[in-house]
């Protein structure tokens, strides 16, 4: 890549504020760094990746209203994480993180575990255990 | 305060050693460390799977680098890990009163002052930390164009992210680091690794075979996985061939530049000439991710597309085997 064409397609998800180093070739084929502010395919997989999370948690957060799942379901989606991952930070079996996705469970679940979801959350402990859904904001 | 000298890198990993090893005086660029922890890699692992994707990698496992150039170079670093975070952010704090730079090892879904938007559970960035003001923490992160700050809490919790690979609160710095190092035979050992890796590990899912395997898999996406994901894993390959700072090329670019310094170190025309043809695969990863994007961006599938995708890559494969075979048979 020379470094004249070195990407700025700034038309992206943090709106070219930030701006990456690239290695470049100069006119004479040496090696130089320059700075890019986006580049198309990285900004299309991007926008698809959060495109995904947002189709993820509205999918849940219907089947969170339709009862079929616990409020946990619905935040482990908001917080980008999966089961395994969720099950290792909450320090549970995932079959037990499962459980706790069913809505009877969930609402039998003692104030130390829902703290403990909470804090993974990064939300207050009285929004989980009252079921509020705290809406997704993406990066947009 | 500390002084620290920060200069903004391509990659978080070679970006540290870069800067941290700078600050003691031993001046080494980034794709100078990249190529003496022979960090260029290729790797695709259907099994391992985030979300529900495979893992792609263009570079070496998280770590790597710094160890490898540590032993090349002689540098002796001191790495901790804890399991109170009470005891992590006493050493941290002892250290920074006494003027050491602290690297660390952090989740990027929690540092507040990183883009938005890619910040999802990576648990493998470095960064380091230069001192501390009030309750924020300086902070020198080499994939951004200045140096930042972060509070206590958001620091705690990056530095104690649970996940693969969980960083529990991992620190390092030099304890020992010599001022005159000559590069020379670290270089050469850095390119025979390399060469290794790429060439040589007898696992389909490693170095240039790796590719192949994922251009055999690419194009049977669409059949066996329908529209939605097949465009899934093709992002996913994309993202990590972009994965901050590679210029797409997937760091095939920064280990041309490092080739090219090590043509002038050894006074060696022969490996800025490699160089110049990795530059060219790396214009090949370009154009495919640029195929890929549009791909993508369709969303509907068909297999024309992922066929040819395929084909590229196959063509890629075959000229990153070139380029590594003339490497491996330069005499250095």
């Amino acid at each position: 890549m020379k470094k004249d064409e070195v990407p700025q397609d700034g038309d992206n998800l943090h709106k070219g504020t930030f701006r990456q180093l690239f290695y470049a070739v100069d006119q004479s084929g040496d090696y130089t760094t320059a700075t890019s502010i986006g580049w198309e395919p990285e900004n299309v997989a991007l926008s698809q990746a959060w495109d995904e999370v947002e189709q993820r948690v509205a999918n849940t957060k219907a089947k969170v209203d339709a009862g079929e799942l616990s409020p946990i379901a619905y935040y482990m989606e908001r917080t980008l994480l999966d089961l395994p991952l969720l099950a290792l930070k909450a320090g549970k079996f995932q079959w037990q993180v499962k459980r706790h996705m069913k809505p009877g469970v969930f609402k039998g679940l003692s104030d130390n575990m829902i703290a403990r979801y909470a804090e993974i959350f990064g939300i207050p402990f009285q929004t989980l255990r009252s079921g509020e859904l705290l809406p997704f904001k993406r990066p947009a | 305060m500390t002084q620290f000298s920060h200069t903004q890198t391509a990659h978080c990993e070679s970006g540290v050693i870069s800067n941290l090893f700078g600050h003691y005086g031993l001046h080494i660029s980034e794709p100078m460390a990249f190529g003496i922890g022979a960090g260029i890699f290729f790797g695709h692992l259907p099994f391992v799977k985030v979300n529900g994707v495979p893992g792609t990698t263009y570079r070496i496992w998280p770590g790597a680098i710094f160890s490898r150039a540590c032993k090349r170079l002689g540098v002796e670093m001191e790495s901790r890990k804890f399991s109170s975070v009470d005891k992590a952010m006493k050493a941290l704090d002892q250290l920074l009163e006494e003027g050491v730079p602290v690297g660390m090892q952090s989740s990027v879904y929690y540092l507040p002052y990183f883009p938005e938007s890619y910040r999802f559970h990576f648990n493998a960035h470095n960064l380091v930390i230069y001192g501390k003001e009030g309750d924020d923490y300086l902070v020198s992160d080499p994939i951004m164009d200045t140096v930042t700050r972060i509070d206590t809490e958001n620091l705690i919790r990056a530095r104690f992210a649970k996940g693969f690979p969980a960083p529990k609160g991992k620190m390092y710095y030099p304890v020992n680091v010599p001022q005159e190092v000559d590069f020379r035979e670290p270089v050469k050992a850095g390119i025979a690794q390399a060469c290794h890796y790429m060439l040589k590990i007898p696992i389909p899912m490693f170095g240039v075979k790796g590719i192949r395997f994922l251009a055999n898999r690419m194009k049977d996406y669409p059949a066996k996985l329908g529209d939605r994901r097949a465009a899934l894993y093709l992002g996913n390959v994309i993202r990590m061939q972009e994965e901050i700072g590679t210029g797409g090329a997937g760091f095939r670019f920064m280990y041309a530049a490092f080739l090219q310094e090590a043509g002038t170190l050894l006074n060696r025309q022969e490996l800025k000439d490699i160089g110049r043809e990795l530059t060219s695969v790396g214009d090949g990863w370009r154009n495919f991710a640029f195929a890929a994007g549009r791909v993508c961006k369709a969303r509907a599938a068909d297999n024309m597309s992922y066929g040819e995708l395929s084909k590229m890559l196959l063509q890629i494969a075959d000229e990153e085997e070139k380029v590594f075979r003339r490497l491996s048979t330069v005499k250095l």
